[in-house]
Order: structure tokens, then C-alpha cells, then sequence
């Protein structure tokens, strides 16, 4: 097994009396395309920038690419690449100075402007390459974010929710940026609020909850395990026979969702209806979405 | 700048790249950075010059408007080597962009000396082009350039950092501009920029003897008239005591991560 991208062994991180992070296991093997999910608060920003070396862990170890967080930061961050959540940049500079400073900083020189100028392409800032970073508008200037954590090269890269407040059209345009370098060899982990994003990205996903990690498996996995399907039945004035109520999981205006274990309870749930003389109006099978999971989860209880 | 960058060898790349982006932040806007100190250090030559020439004599044989000339240079170099590490940083914290530089393997040492050149750089280049127009108006010697030069350095290295500190401590311009208002300017003020600190009442002078600035002038100035109020030997000591002092004071904080990492 090849060193994973990046290793996490139970980090905690205490704020005075808040403990932000509560002793996170967590190993990302290279290559991976990983959902990093949890509500505000969840302490997934507590993680990235712990990773980031922009705050300390209390106790506990982070490796990136083998190398230690904290002993051997200066590796560790090259191998690294960060899109911070707030939409930050430099009001001096324009684009392409930005990006060429970044990867300067990283120790890079002329022979990085090829690949500088490549970001800028593919990230469709070409236009934008000498305007002042101050006059981006907010989507060019998160694509401005997303360049600058790529200007040195990093073959892991994290980005903290990137599509916080960004439409749709961009959103898609960054999905496929994304998914190219994911299939180019570079780790990727996403901190996202959107969960189909997570569900038509990611490869495996954590939860995250009052800085613990109470989920994490593949994606497909999740849905299988947490959330079966569901079967949803329009019954016009009808309501639901008794014995249908523990599968309900909502039910109004005649509409009611019942969550399924296994498929065989479709014949069931169907039979008792017909035993109640009940007229199903239609019937649809849904699948089960990460929003599922997540609220059985992380919500309520 | 292409040709230096050619010569900077791969580990100083990173060192090298933040001083250039913090020079070329303050060359970006270079009318507010470098020509309005001039005009204010110009028009404190003019006002002063008017109002006190051929009622003072500071030292035999150099007019007051001459006299007058060290200091201001010397004023302007501080303030605008205080300026601009600490607005730079204070700036960059406000605005977030600060976690550009923290994302990356620069050490501390390495944030230290960038940030610390470009101020040296900042205050030369506004000492110097007070130097270039005051000399169109009134002659003014260059007894030992050696000591210029000296004090000159070691002025805008303790104003940067000073102005690295002050950065790094204030999570608000107010504060920073506090900095500017309640330290710097009154001990320039009182450092003998004006006056030779022998026409002070005995108690003043004796309290100016405590007021770094005075020995950073005093050394200056004595380069260019060869005379002073102290031994330049002595304000070589006690300044470059003051550096060691804050760059050790700047460097803890920049090593500890205070107010940077959490």
C-alpha cells in the first residue's frame, strides 16, 4: 500500500473550554475523492485548517503524503494545496502576478509559469489573467482561489467548500475542473454543505459532528446501509392503514412516504392497502440520497 | 527584476518572491508610498526653514536649514519603513490574504527577513529621494557617507521591525494607526529632528538620552556634518542593541504563530 495523501490519528484540538475536535481517526488514500460532510459547527474548517498548519493540534498526528503536519510543515505544505472558504485575495496584484507570486512562494520559478498559465486556461480566467484581483467579480474570484492553491503543483488538494454561493453554471464548470484533476492522480477532498454534490462527486465521505466522525465509508455504501428506498403512494382522501404507520417516515395531503428495508416491503405495503380497500393513485420508488443519511445522522437526535 | 530572479538560488526563491511582492505592493502606489512623504518631508524644510533660519545656529558653521535636513530624511525613513510592514500585514489580516503567505513552507525566519527587507527598501528609497530634492535648495555635506549609510540601515531595519510587531499585534487599522500616533510620532518628535538636544533644559536632554530615536538621528546626522551630540560610536551601540531587541521580541512572536496560527 502506497502512503496515503493524507493520515489523521486522533487529533484533538481544544479552544479554551471548546473542544473544536474530539481525537479524529481518518486515513485518504492518494487519489481519493473524499466528502468531508457536517453541518456549521461540525469542526470540518477545524480539520482543513489544522491540515493546513494554520492552526496546531492540541494533541494527535496529521501526515500529509508521510509528512508530519507540525515537524516537517515545510514538505507537508508542499505537497499540499488549499482553497480557503472565504473569498480572500490580495488587492494589489492582478490574476497572473497572484498566481506566479503563489507558486513563487513555494519555491517555483520560471519553469512553473507554463503550468500557471495552463490553471489559468483550464479554470477559464484567460480574460481575467491581467485584470486587478479587486475587480473579479465573486465567481472569478473563487476561480482566482482555486488557481492560487493550484499554482505549485500540489498532488493533494482540499478545498473548503468552494461552491459556497456560486451558481449553478459555475458550479458545473468547477465540478468537471475538479473531477479532471481527481482523474489526472491528484487527491482531492471536498468540505461541502451540498449534499448531491457530495453524492455525484465524491468516492467516500465522512460526517462530521461535534467534531467527531460518525460516518464514513464509500458513498455508495452509505446509502445502501443508512437509507434504503422509499416508496412513496398518492392515496387521494385515504389515510394510511395502522399497520403501514412504523414504515412512515412523512405523510401529508395525502401523500406519505414510507422508508423501505428491503424491496419485499413494496408487495407488503401494497397488499395491506388492497386489504383496506384503499385506491392507490400512483405509486413511485425513490432512491435514497445522501440527505437521507445525513439527517439520520447528523439531525435530531 | 528578471535578471536578479535568475540569480536566486532555488531554497531563497520563497524568501526572495514575498520581499518582491512586498516591494512591488508599495511600488504599485508609489505616489502615496514614496512621493507624499517627500512633499510633507518638503514642506516641514520649507515652514521650519522660513520660520527659524538665522535665529538658531545648531552647530558652527552649518546653517539650520542644513541642519534641519538629516533629521527630516532621517523622520521620514523611520516612519515609512514603520509603515510599511505594519500596514502590509495589518492589511492582509484584515482582508484575509494573509493565509496566502501561512499556506505556505516559508519559516519564520524566512516571513521575517522578506518583510523585513522590503521595509529597509521602503525607508532607504524615501530617505534617498528627500536627499535628491532638498540638495536642489540647500547644500548640505557628506562628511562620512559610511555612517549615513549605517545609520540609514539600521534605522529602517528597527522601524521594520517594529512595523513587523505592531502588524502582527493589531487586529485593526486604529490600532495600528495607535502605534503610528502614540509612539512613533512623539518620539521622533522629541529626538532632536528640530533642534540639537544641548538647547534642551538640562532635565529633557537627560530624558532624551532614553529615546532610541535620538540615537538613530544623532548618528545620522553626524555623518553628514561630522559633529553631534553624542559619540556616532555610542548610538551605533544603543541602536543596534534596540534591533537585536525587537527582532528577537518579533521573531518569538513570528515562531510562536501569535495572533497568526492558531
Amino acid at each position: 500500500m502506497s502512503i496515503p495523501a493524507i493520515s489523521i490519528e486522533q487529533v484533538h484540538k481544544r479552544f479554551g473550554s471548546l473542544h473544536a475536535l474530539k481525537g479524529i481517526d481518518l486515513t485518504i488514500h492518494q487519489g481519493e475523492f473524499f466528502g468531508l460532510l457536517g453541518p456549521n459547527g461540525a469542526g470540518k474548517s477545524t480539520l482543513i485548517n489544522t491540515l493546513a498548519g494554520l492552526l496546531r493540534p492540541t494533541s494527535g498526528k496529521i501526515a500529509v503524503m508521510g509528512h508530519d503536519v507540525v515537524d516537517d510543515y515545510q514538505a507537508a505544505r508542499q505537497n499540499l494545496g488549499i482553497v480557503p472558504q472565504e473569498l480572500v485575495f490580495d488587492p494589489f496584484f492582478n490574476v497572473r502576478e497572484m498566481l506566479r507570486f503563489q507558486a513563487g512562494y513555494f519555491g517555483k520559478g520560471k519553469e512553473n509559469d507554463a503550468w500557471v498559465d495552463e490553471v489559468i486556461e483550464t479554470l477559464g480566467l484567460t480574460d481575467k489573467a491581467h485584470t486587478n484581483m479587486r475587480k473579479l467579480s465573486g465567481g472569478m474570484k473563487r476561480r482566482a482561489l482555486i488557481a492560487q492553491a493550484l499554482a505549485h503543483k500540489p498532488p493533494v488538494i482540499v478545498l473548503d467548500e468552494p461552491t459556497a454561493g456560486v451558481d449553478v453554471e459555475l458550479r458545473q464548470i468547477m465540478w468537471e475542473f475538479i473531477k479532471k484533476l481527481n482523474r489526472e492522480g491528484h487527491t482531492i477532498v471536498l468540505t461541502t454543505h451540498y449534499l448531491e454534490e457530495a453524492e455525484a462527486l465524491c468516492s467516500r465521505v465522512a460526517m462530521m459532528k461535534q467534531g467527531e466522525i460518525v460516518a464514513l465509508d464509500s458513498t455508495a455504501n452509505l446509502l445502501h446501509k443508512f437509507a434504503g428506498k422509499n416508496l412513496r403512494l398518492k392515496l387521494g382522501q385515504a389515510s394510511l392503514p395502522a399497520v403501514l404507520l412504523p414504515m412512515l417516515k412523512n405523510g401529508e395531503n395525502g401523500l406519505f412516504t414510507l422508508a423501505l428495508s428491503d424491496l419485499g416491503q413494496v408487495e407488503f405495503a401494497l397488499s395491506e392497502l388492497r386489504k383496506a380497500n384503499i385506491v392507490v393513485e400512483d405509486v413511485q420508488l425513490i432512491e435514497a440520497d445522501l440527505e437521507d443519511v445525513f439527517l439520520s445522522l447528523v439531525g435530531g437526535a | 527584476m528578471n535578471f536578479i530572479d535568475a540569480l536566486i538560488s532555488p531554497a531563497w526563491r520563497g524568501t526572495y518572491t514575498l520581499f518582491k511582492k512586498e516591494v512591488f505592493r508599495f511600488w504599485r502606489v508609489a505616489f502615496q508610498t514614496i512621493a507624499s512623504p517627500v512633499l510633507s518631508a518638503l514642506l516641514y524644510l520649507l515652514i521650519f526653514s522660513h520660520a527659524l533660519s538665522g535665529h538658531v545656529e545648531v552647530y558652527k558653521g552649518v546653517e539650520y536649514t542644513s541642519f534641519l535636513i538629516p533629521g527630516l530624511i532621517m523622520m521620514s525613513l523611520l516612519q515609512n519603513a514603520f509603515a510599511n510592514s505594519s500596514s502590509s500585514l495589518v492589511q492582509s489580516k484584515v482582508m484575509g490574504s494573509i493565509v496566502f503567505v501561512l499556506l505556505t513552507p516559508l519559516t519564520y525566519l524566512q516571513f521575517f527577513i522578506a518583510f523585513l527587507a522590503a521595509s529597509i527598501i521602503r525607508g532607504l528609497m524615501v530617505g534617498f529621494s528627500i536627499y535628491l530634492v532638498a540638495i536642489w535648495f540647500v547644500p548640505v555635506p557628506i562628511t562620512h557617507f559610511g555612517w549615513i549609510f549605517t545609520f540609514a540601515l539600521l534605522g529602517s531595519a528597527l522601524l521594520g521591525t517594529f512595523g513587523i510587531i505592531a502588524g502582527i499585534w493589531s487586529d485593526k487599522f486604529d490600532q495600528m494607526a495607535a502605534f503610528q500616533n502614540f509612539v512613533i510620532m512623539p518620539l521622533t518628535f522629541l529626538s532632536g529632528v528640530f533642534y540639537s538636544i544641548h538647547s534642551l533644559p538640562p532635565f529633557w536632554q537627560a530624558l532624551s538620552k532614553f529615546n532610541p530615536f535620538f540615537y538613530m538621528i544623532d548618528g545620522f546626522r553626524y555623518g553628514f556634518f561630522g559633529q553631534g551630540d553624542i559619540s556616532p560610536w555610542i548610538s551605533l551601540v544603543v541602536v543596534t542593541a534596540f534591533l537585536l531587541a525587537l527582532a528577537w521580541l518579533a521573531l518569538k512572536m513570528l515562531k510562536s504563530g501569535y495572533k497568526l496560527r492558531g
